[in-house]
């Protein structure tokens, strides 16, 4: 990986998002990167809109501010495309990658004008399916991951079964769930 | 050997403290801080530390208790933020009087009102003048660093230290940190063994007591004194972390400040930001460059002034308002020590980032466009606020 990359997650209060970003942050460090993860706090009530933050470099990361011209952005939750300017500030270089059962044709008109890459990952359908419950975080870090190239999708597999095997030491039952999720979000992101 | 991680400002300081495992540590929970206490308790409960974690019902009674076990004879520390920092405000001061080496991590967090849970200094800047020594923190790594230090500063000048760091900012960003082996920071933070103390029945004695007309002024004189000569111990500790650890602190850091003709003056997370202007403009010819301050209490008024004698504009960048109707109170301060100095560059005194009001490295860019371009201009006030809506 050269240079910076900068990813800006939108999601509601609850789903994750924050987790989401931290998750990005803890599997690129485990490649070498230097790394940033924090959450931008607001109202803390649950189904709020919230948005994380991620900047992942090949060099130490001294700037703390909020990200304003993402090369990236995720959209954890399909319905705040309507109420917040998503692309805003998004390179065209750079893609938006979405959580809707829609296909990138389907949504490109609702991102107003946004002339980059449009991609989307149904997490409900992925999280349903695998864990039985819907969850995005696991469905939307496999789709960033794969989407933005920041890692070796086997690399980043490894990294996260030994990752979920500690986070879930406690009930390791979900571990297959979650990893079960990962891959299948890598088949099914679109764009 | 050094051990690469990745943790949150607030990791950062809960590992530290692990790894020192001070005797006692009262807490009551306030956002950002909450963390803090909440690791330490957890470490507490598995069995990584011995500490005595003191659940209280109030900040007013988390400072009390850590007075208490300090003054018995015990390395007890404290966390909080904002509100709760102004709840132990008559603490604070006896904590210094009482000449106690208590610890604080200080996450900072606006102060009410409106509330607000953000980062900015109003907090740390309202307990200033309350015989505290404050040291100041950019990023996880130096909230960890300074945390590793607080207690040798503290046990050796025998006044409390506060190690601050910013609220969210830098409290829950998850980044890059080198850590120290448990055992490194056990063997550079040493026993505690207080010279005289409340458990010790061989030597009774009392501690706060009252004082009266003929005795007062000589207990602040007396932390007046301990606070002017912990420069030396801050230094001489810092010296020995960075010979031990490789990360050396001062007084402040200076960046590109070798040849700078416009300077940004700036304490906590946001330096970076101003580090990074700082660069671009550089690349393009430019002398500027960062002094950003790490240790505000004791404030180094000649080492800044020295520091800062070849430099034509500054601007001093206060995350506080003090309502003093003149600047922040770090710019005041500045401008008394180039006074001092009888150093007359131009002073651009600004308020930025209160209530977590976000600073970006192009707001940087323009500050030093402004300092170059001898655009001084204030208006209402005689300084000037950055990103406020008038």
């Amino acid at each position: 990986m050269k240079g910076l990359t900068e990813i800006r997650w939108h999601g509601r209060g609850g789903q994750g998002a924050k987790t989401a970003a931290l998750l990005l942050a803890d599997v690129c460090f485990s490649t070498g990167a230097e790394v940033q993860g924090f959450p931008e706090y607001g109202p803390e009530r649950m189904g709020a809109p919230i948005t994380a933050y991620n900047r992942i470099s090949d060099k130490p990361i001294r700037v703390h501010s909020n990200i304003y011209d993402p090369d990236y952005v995720v959209v954890v939750d399909e319905t705040l495309i309507e109420d917040i300017d998503v692309t805003a500030g998004l390179k065209e270089g750079g893609a938006i990658i979405i959580n809707t059962a829609k296909s990138p044709e389907e949504v490109r008109p609702l991102l107003r004008g946004y002339k980059g890459r449009v991609c989307t990952i149904d997490a409900r359908k992925v999280s349903i399916a695998t864990l039985g419950k819907y969850f995005p975080n696991s469905p939307m870090l496999a789709a960033t991951l794969k989407v933005t190239g920041l890692m070796d999708i086997d690399a980043f597999l490894k990294e996260m079964e030994t990752s979920y095997a500690h986070k879930f030491a406690t009930k390791p039952e979900v571990i297959k769930g979650n990893m079960d999720a990962l891959k299948m979000a890598l088949e099914e992101v679109r764009g | 050997m050094a051990i690469r991680e990745r943790l949150s400002g607030n990791e950062a300081v809960a590992t530290a403290i692990r790894q020192i495992n001070p005797d006692v540590m009262a807490a009551f929970p306030i956002t950002p801080s909450t963390e803090i206490p909440q690791f330490v308790s957890s470490y507490v409960a598995n069995g990584l530390i011995t500490t005595e974690f003191v659940p209280v019902e109030s900040e007013h009674s988390a400072m009390s208790a850590t007075i208490g076990a300090s003054a018995a004879g015990a390395r007890a520390m404290t966390a909080t933020s904002s509100a709760g920092l102004a709840l132990m405000w008559e603490e604070l001061h006896i904590a210094s009087s009482d000449r106690l080496p208590v610890v604080l991590a200080l996450v900072n967090r606006a102060l009410s009102g409106p509330i607000n849970i953000n980062a900015d200094h109003s907090d740390g800047m309202g307990a200033k003048d309350c015989g505290w020594i404050q040291l100041y923190s950019e990023d996880n790594q130096e909230a960890y660093d300074n945390m590793c230090m607080a207690f040798r500063i503290s046990e050796k000048v025998m006044l409390p230290v506060m190690v601050c760091q910013d609220g969210f900012i830098t409290s829950h960003a998850v980044q890059n940190i080198t850590l120290n082996e448990d055992q490194e920071v056990k063997d550079f933070v040493g026993t505690y063994e207080p010279e005289d103390y409340l458990l010790n029945a061989e030597n009774p004695m009392a501690a706060g007591p009252y004082s009266v007309t003929q005795y007062y002024m000589e207990a602040r004189r007396g932390v007046a004194q301990a606070m002017r000569d912990s420069k030396e111990t801050i230094i001489a500790v810092s010296k020995e972390y960075g010979e031990k650890f490789g990360r050396t602190y001062g007084f402040f850091e200076e960046y590109c400040m070798d040849d700078a003709e416009y300077a940004i003056v700036i304490m906590g997370s946001a330096a970076g930001a101003a580090k990074d202007a700082c660069d671009k403009l550089r690349a393009e010819g430019k002398k500027v460059g960062v002094l950003k301050l790490r240790v505000y209490r004791p404030f180094p008024a000649e080492e800044i002034a020295a520091a800062l004698k070849n430099v034509k504009a500054i601007a001093a960048m206060d995350r506080a308002e003090s309502f003093s109707g003149n600047s922040g109170p770090m710019s005041c301060e500045l401008r008394a020590a180039l006074f001092n100095a009888k150093l007359t560059p131009d002073v651009l005194s600004m308020v930025y980032g209160l209530g977590g009001r976000d600073i970006t490295v192009e707001d940087m860019e323009k500050i030093y466009g402004d300092l170059m371009a001898g655009n001084f201009e204030c208006k209402e006030l005689p300084y000037r606020y950055v990103n406020v809506r008038e």
